[in-house]
């Protein structure tokens, strides 16, 4: 009863705030002249609407897509604030500008999800999750999120290994009669922060360009948090939230003839940062900190070297150090200081063959090798060698596609102590489908059926006192059905719509959970529980061309009833914690000229932060308004000044508890292009 | 004019969207009647839950002996002033005078509350607190820095800190020597393997008995005897219980049986133990009785009706002072609700309640 009245509540303020937001924004009556080059962008933006459109719109898995303008009119720093506008997606967030952030899709849990950057996953065998927020969006021209997998073919055996995807694209260098680009942008604001990046990209040959890329960010990440319950109202500023890192990354980028492309990269980030604590009685300062190394050099190359054959290659090296440090924590040696250093190896080869017209088959076989080091007692050094296997078919006419694959897994395992994790081999279906129905293109029918699994990570397995090598993995299967509504209205104001739909039922089994053992410090890992998810996610997005003024807007609704399942449970049907059961979004942007004004806005139902749902245990449900306006200017428009307000209404509000969020924030930027 | 209809529009949001979430408030209390149980000396007892680390949720539970009165999460509905709340993982509990004092180790600070209403009268800050005993109006509070903090009961003013070994857990005191038993959890594989002795009178360590390594439980029993339990170092030195004489402040008794808490009444101990099982992927748990008059082990099990086979996970045991029924906490998954045992003295089941989360320690208040 109390769910249903909150979310009627809670979409019917958003409908009303949004509603009479645009009222009020779009009733005046602005005088500005009308430029042809206004004409110009408008209607190109249009196109690049409907081309990415038409892409997810045949993809018979669901494929969301974030790109270039629309990821800068975001109000977004990293790529953690960014995700959280794409449907069916929990970010789990510390809080701050340096607290951990992770993406939590279709609620099957952040290591069932990968991460891709420019085509290779970002790996973290010790505990399997990517701290989006360590990623800017400063060198990011698209992130795309899709479940079960990315409809292609010619891809690593990786992107068909996780119930989820997560595509982080950077910019790739394109010249424009030049010789040279450079694009720099300087922001500040709210909480101290500093942050610098610049792009340079210059053309060395006719196939050939060379890019370097730094980015610098320093913040104090204090801000104001409050915590009352009616009698008592305290408000604090959160500390030890600091950060200080910098990213360089380079490299070139090269074509081969008309049909092949390749790059090579090298990348480095160092991060030294405060670890901000859970806020309890009694304890609101921290001393705990953590510094982060990590390199890696990677390169890719694709051919379409007939119209029947096409090849990619990639390779990739990974060195991660990170050393955690707490003064808290005293021994004969002084305050605990754990070091972990991992590398990886990781070498891909895909292929696609075109058997006859509508008949495509590939084969894709990775393999990576990854090692743990800590200076631990009793540690194990962890290695591991997975070999992955992926045969794949796909059949395409115009109006239906179906495609079909296989992994194998083959994983092998070496500790230096004690014993290691036995040898392991799985196979693992994934079948989709899309289909247009009737005559008209815009309405299309699709699904796909995924079963996977994630293997438990280092630290489920080894980890000193807490590991168990009996684990087995943790297994995911997927049943998706949606339909794809796109329609590109040529008359009248509105010049894009579409509806993307998809009920889905997720089941996890053997989820790997941490049980207690003697005592509170003491917890192992067992393949415990299960959780029966069923959801449904819809995304709604239209463009309109209204006189002089171009409005975007987009619609993300996800309903989520993810409920605990485990036999031998104790909260059998409960929702599973930090899941709400509704969430959604809304994002638009209103253009004018060389002028943006941008609204967002997100709402996260309530939720319980424990496995029983009672009192003690609920999280009230928070809402964030986020607005921001820039304009571009100077002689040739190469400069742009963006200013935010997020959380514009100052909600106090967590997303994990006692990890208190920031209240109203601001943040400007200063960008330029030559 | 443009701008007056746009900040009336935007505190319609406002106002629109401030009705959405709850009300900030506490949480209130929550009952259960279970079968009254009058008694001439006792007026209830107190349970402590710790509930998760970083959680916060730390609560108090109370049962009225006359009415048979459970009452749930006490704290807040008794204290709404109190910011925070309880706070973060309670560790111990205990009653001296009219007060009661409760150990929360996380959030570095002991309550002090009226021992008949809960409600509280102030605070003692101590970094990394454990437990509590006391003697002639000073409380004692180890603290895993290495020290036994010495505080008045009257000022709640730190008088002294007594350096001990490392990260000291349960303490006891026996005539005026007051016993610490020392971890070193932090020194891992090098762990502490002594019982500190401090003398009441000089308020300083005197000596150090060597017992076993990673020391854990302290309870004294009527004949001056110590019965002291080590985790062990969870791989291959198991968990065991000793027995030292004041007299002779030395071992003279290994069980060679494995105990994680302990109770001791009269002439009976009860204890039980919870040890992971690296072969068998599983907990082993056992109970045990034990006679502390001739020290000899009376059985392997004081739960009679097989109760026990649903106890996840023991973590709390109390006996009562009066009619000996044995109290016995489930912390189950430790994310969950628990559940509290009552048995008599035959180890048949009385009653069982839901508590607050990680149900762990227990205190009896006299009328």
């Amino acid at each position: 009863m109390i769910i249903k009245h909150l979310a009627k509540c809670g979409i019917m303020h958003f409908f009303i705030g949004t509603s009479i937001f645009w009222t009020a924004t779009l009733l005046p009556n602005f005088s500005w002249a009308q430029t042809d080059t206004t004409k110009i962008n408008q209607l190109k933006d249009v196109q690049i609407n409907q081309l990415r459109l038409s892409k997810q719109h045949l993809s018979p898995t669901p494929l969301q897509v974030l790109s270039g303008l629309e990821l800068q009119r975001l109000n977004s720093l990293s790529i953690a604030d960014a995700v959280r506008y794409f449907s069916g997606v929990q970010v789990k967030d510390y809080g701050g500008i340096a607290g951990l952030k992770t993406i939590n899709v279709r609620s099957m849990g952040s290591n069932h999800t990968a991460v891709f950057y420019d085509g290779v996953q970002l790996g973290n065998a010790q505990n399997g999750q990517v701290d989006l927020g360590k990623y800017t969006l400063d060198n990011i021209d698209e992130l795309s999120l899709t479940s079960g997998q990315r409809a292609e073919l010619l891809q690593p055996a990786k992107a068909f290994a996780s119930a989820s995807s997560l595509f982080i694209k950077t910019k790739v260098p394109s010249f424009n009669n030049k010789l040279q680009n450079f694009s720099a942008d300087v922001k500040g604001g709210s909480f101290g922060l500093a942050n610098v990046s610049a792009l340079y990209e210059q053309k060395l040959r006719k196939n050939l360009a060379l890019f370097v890329n730094a980015a610098f960010l320093n913040a104090n990440g204090k801000y104001k948090y409050r915590y009352t319950n009616g009698y008592y109202d305290t408000t604090v500023v959160r500390t030890n939230a600091d950060i200080y890192s910098y990213r360089l990354e380079g490299g070139v980028h090269g074509r081969a003839g008309q049909e092949g492309q390749w790059y090579v990269k090298v990348y480095q980030y160092q991060s030294e940062r405060g670890i901000p604590g859970a806020i309890v009685s009694n304890k609101f300062d921290f001393s705990q900190r953590q510094w982060d190394d990590n390199i890696f050099v990677q390169t890719h190359y694709e051919h379409k070297l007939s119209n029947r054959y096409s090849l990619s290659l990639y390779a990739k090296y990974a060195n991660d150090y990170t050393r955690y440090n707490d003064p808290t924590i005293k021994s004969d040696k002084g305050a605990l200081n754990n070091i972990y250093k991992q590398q990886e190896m990781y070498f891909s080869f895909a292929n696609v063959y075109r058997v006859a017209d509508p008949l495509y088959f590939s084969f894709s076989s990775d393999y990576s090798f990854q090692t743990l080091d800590a200076n631990l007692e009793y540690f194990a050094y962890p290695s591991r060698n997975t070999g992955l296997f992926v045969l794949a078919g796909k059949y395409v006419q115009k109006r239906f596609e179906f495609q079909a694959n296989v992994l194998a897994t083959l994983i092998t395992e070496k500790v230096k102590t004690f014993s290691a994790a036995g040898n392991r081999v799985e196979y693992t279906p994934t079948t989709m489908f899309s289909w247009q129905p009737f005559q008209t293109p815009n309405f299309r029918l699709k699904g796909f059926y995924k079963s996977i699994f994630r293997m438990p990570t280092f630290n489920d397995l080894y980890y000193t006192f807490i590991g168990n090598t009996n684990l087995r993995p943790e297994y995911t299967k997927q049943y998706d059905l949606g339909f794809n509504y796109n329609t590109h209205v040529l008359a009248g104001t509105l010049k894009n719509f579409s509806i993307q739909t998809d009920v889905y039922y997720n089941q996890v089994k053997d989820k790997i959970v941490a049980v207690p053992t003697l005592n509170l410090f003491r917890w192992t890992m067992l393949n415990l529980d299960a959780v029966s998810i069923k959801g449904l996610e819809t995304n709604i997005k239209a463009l309109w061309l209204i006189d002089r003024f171009e409005l975007i807007t987009n619609l993300n609704y996800t309903f989520e009833k993810a409920l605990d399942v485990t036999k031998t449970g104790f909260t059998y049907r409960n929702q599973i914690p930090y899941i709400p059961v509704h969430s959604g979004s809304f994002t638009s942007s209103l253009a004018y000229t060389h002028y943006s004004l941008n609204y967002s806005f997100i709402y996260t139902g309530e939720r319980y932060s424990q496995k029983a749902n009672i009192p003690v245990n609920y999280v009230k449900p928070y809402y964030t308004h986020d607005v921001s306006i820039n304009a571009n200017f100077g002689k040739l428009k190469n400069y742009k000044v963006t200013a935010e307000i997020n959380n514009l209404f100052n909600q106090y509000y967590d997303v994990v508890l006692n990890y208190p969020m920031p209240g109203r924030n601001f943040r400007f930027t200063i960008s330029t292009k030559i | 004019m443009k701008n007056t209809k746009f900040i009336l529009c935007l505190s319609c949001v406002v106002l629109s969207m401030a009705s959405c979430r709850k009300d900030d408030s506490f949480i209130p209390e929550d009952q259960e009647q279970l079968p009254a149980e009058p008694s001439v000396e006792l007026a209830g007892f107190y349970l402590l839950n710790e509930a998760n680390m970083g959680s916060n949720k730390s609560s108090l539970d109370y049962y009225d002996f006359n009415s048979g009165n459970y009452r749930k999460n006490i704290y807040s509905q008794a204290n709404p002033n109190a910011t925070l709340g309880l706070g973060d993982v309670g560790n111990d509990i205990k009653i001296y005078g009219s007060r009661l004092y409760v150990v929360v180790n996380m959030s570095d600070k002991v309550e002090v509350l009226a021992a008949k209403t809960a409600k509280r009268i102030g605070q003692i800050n101590i970094p990394n607190c454990r437990y509590i005993t006391f003697y002639k109006s000073k409380a004692y509070i180890t603290a895993y820095d290495g020290y036994v903090s010495v505080v008045d009961t009257a000022s709640l003013k730190e008088e002294k800190q007594i350096a001990v070994g490392k990260q000291p857990e349960e303490m006891a005191i026996v005539g005026t020597k007051l016993y610490v038993a020392n971890s070193g959890g932090y020194n891992y594989p090098n762990y502490e393997r002594t019982v500190s002795v401090i003398d009441l009178n000089t308020l300083s360590e005197t000596k150090r008995i060597d017992v076993a390594i990673n020391l854990h439980r302290l309870k004294a029993d009527q004949y001056g005897d110590l019965y002291v339990t080590s985790r062990g170092d969870y791989y291959n030195i198991p968990s065991n219980l000793f027995v030292i004489d004041t007299k002779t402040d030395q071992v003279k008794k290994t069980f060679n049986l494995a105990a994680s808490n302990i109770a001791i009444d009269k002439d009976e101990a009860y204890l039980y133990s919870v040890e992971w099982n690296n072969n068998t992927g599983s907990n082993a748990i056992s109970y045990a009785k034990i006679n502390v008059k001739d020290e000899t082990i009376i059985s392997k099990s004081f739960i009679t009706d097989g109760t026990d086979q649903s106890i996840v996970i023991p973590y709390g045991i109390a006996v009562n002072p009066v009619n000996s029924d044995v109290y016995v906490t489930d912390a189950k998954d430790y994310v969950s609700p628990g559940t509290l045992y009552c048995f008599d003295k035959a180890g048949k089941k009385k009653f069982s309640v839901t508590t607050g989360d990680i149900p762990a320690h227990l205190v009896f208040l006299n009328k």
